[in-house]
């Protein structure tokens, strides 16, 4: 915890994304936009962690993400935390869950859907109670998991 | 039902089924019923199936409605380049029902959002073909007057066979058990078998057709096609053995009755066919009712 804080600097106001899986920084920094934005943001990757090993954490100043903003970075990183700090205190403190349905984003893998041939926004449900990330196109029905998943 | 589309089946609860199944009885006992006459039907085959759009088009004209549409993407007015989107929205300025068969998966699901009028999906690619497991259901009922409690064997490519998977959906509802016969390469995908475990009901797997024959109310038959093998010494190992013939059939209840989702190959001998126990082209025959049924009911007509 403290080697972190070393390397980032403490935070007055804004949202840190801590637990990141190692290799997804820079897929949550552009799931959120983060790479075109105007705001301050710090980022860390490959810091020890005692629960992942190794981990990823981006620090955003004076921002705050609304929580169907943010929920779909566990599309790429579903152990994330997000952190609220403001006056230099943790406010909140909340893991990240997916949420009931993904629009955009994620591409169908199945090469036969038409989503794949036509300019359509995808849309998935994501499927409940399953152990990693499972997606059913809302328009072919086949399934998108997270080793097949790529983001458009 | 009036305005619904239908692209999968589990777009329509078990008691709409039912319904599309009673007023197909009707359609059945008296045919001819001219409701639609002030009715378009597009007929959009962006691939042809003669058989299914034939189909359609004479429950259409059995209705009286009037038919536009093309048979095949490649030599129609359909040109190259058009979006999907595009040639849906221009149908739907002429027509009042849109039936279409797509090689894309979920191209039906997509035509629904933009059309302004009510789609039925006649075949998305490897996906659905919903009014192919209506007819099913109407052909299980009609020969073994009820559709509960039966012993319904799938036999034969029940990987790719997309009407088994939507059959076997729909027959959840029924408190079935299902018999799986295939080739190992070819089993039903888990994710099929998964629905019937939710539902609490149980399947059987086995490689030998003859051990399902004397227990069976339904042999229901696909064909195994030599391309969905990686391994073509196991396709020539095993291709004899999913073929039914007249000898096989010795010991099989007397109610019994032999589907196929047609165009049948060898899978079924033409001796079977004089048997009682051939149903495949009265299966067939019953699809016209079916359709009819569901654009009657889909346009708001009284049958
Ligand atoms: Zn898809």
């Amino acid at each position: 915890m403290a080697k972190t804080e070393l390397i980032v600097s403490a935070l007055e106001n804004g949202t840190v994304i801590d637990h990141i899986a190692s290799n997804e920084v820079f897929r949550v920094l552009q799931l959120l936009n983060l790479d075109k934005s105007q705001d301050t943001v710090y980022m860390g990757s490959n810091l020890d962690s005692k629960k992942l090993g190794k981990k990823g954490i981006i620090k955003v100043s004076n921002r705050f993400f609304a929580p169907e903003e943010i929920n779909k970075i566990a599309l790429a990183s579903p152990n994330a935390t997000i952190i609220e700090i403001r006056n230099f205190e943790v406010v909140s403190k909340t893991k990240v869950a997916l949420p009931e349905e993904i629009k955009g984003i994620v591409k169908c893998m199945n090469p036969n859907c038409i989503t794949n041939h036509e300019v359509i926004e995808t849309a998935f449900t994501v499927v409940p109670h399953s152990e990693s990330v499972k997606l059913k196109c809302r328009f072919c029905e086949k399934f998108t998991t997270k080793e097949n998943m790529a983001f458009k | 039902m009036k305005n619904k589309n239908l692209i999968s089946i589990t777009d329509f609860t078990k008691e709409e089924q039912l319904h599309v199944l009673d007023v197909a009885e009707g359609f059945e006992q008296n045919p001819q019923q001219r409701i639609l006459q002030d009715k378009v039907v597009a007929t959009l085959f962006f691939e042809p199936s003669t058989r299914t759009r034939l189909s359609f088009e004479s429950a259409a004209n059995r209705l009286g409605a009037r038919i536009i549409g093309f048979s095949d993407a490649s030599n129609s007015s359909v040109t190259k380049g058009e979006t999907l989107k595009d040639t849906i929205l221009m149908v739907s300025n002429y027509a009042d029902l849109i039936v279409m068969r797509h090689p894309k998966e979920g191209s039906s699901r997509y035509a629904s959002q933009v059309a302004h009028v009510p789609v039925i999906n006649a075949g998305d690619g490897a996906n659905q073909h919903p009014t192919q497991c209506l007819l099913d259901l109407y052909s299980i009922r009609k020969t073994q007057g009820r559709l509960d409690n039966l012993n319904i064997a799938f036999v034969g490519d029940l990987k790719y066979g997309r009407t088994v998977h939507s059959l076997t959906q729909a027959l959840c509802n029924f408190n079935c058990t299902f018999h799986l016969v295939s080739p190992t390469e070819l089993k039903l995908p888990s994710y099929v078998k998964q629905t019937i475990k939710d539902r609490n009901l149980e399947y059987r797997q086995y490689t030998d057709l003859a051990e399902v024959i004397p227990f069976a109310d339904i042999i229901y038959m696909t064909r195994v096609q030599r391309e969905r093998f990686a391994d073509l010494m196991e396709y020539e190992r095993v291709k004899n053995a999913y073929i039914l013939n007249q000898a096989m059939l010795k010991g099989c209840k007397d109610s019994m009755k032999i589907l196929h989702p047609l165009p049948r190959v060898n899978e079924i001998a033409t001796d079977v066919d004089d048997t009682p126990y051939a149903y495949y082209f009265q299966q067939a025959k019953n699809g016209v009712y079916v359709r009819q049924a569901l654009m009657a009911l889909i346009l708001g007509a009284k049958a």
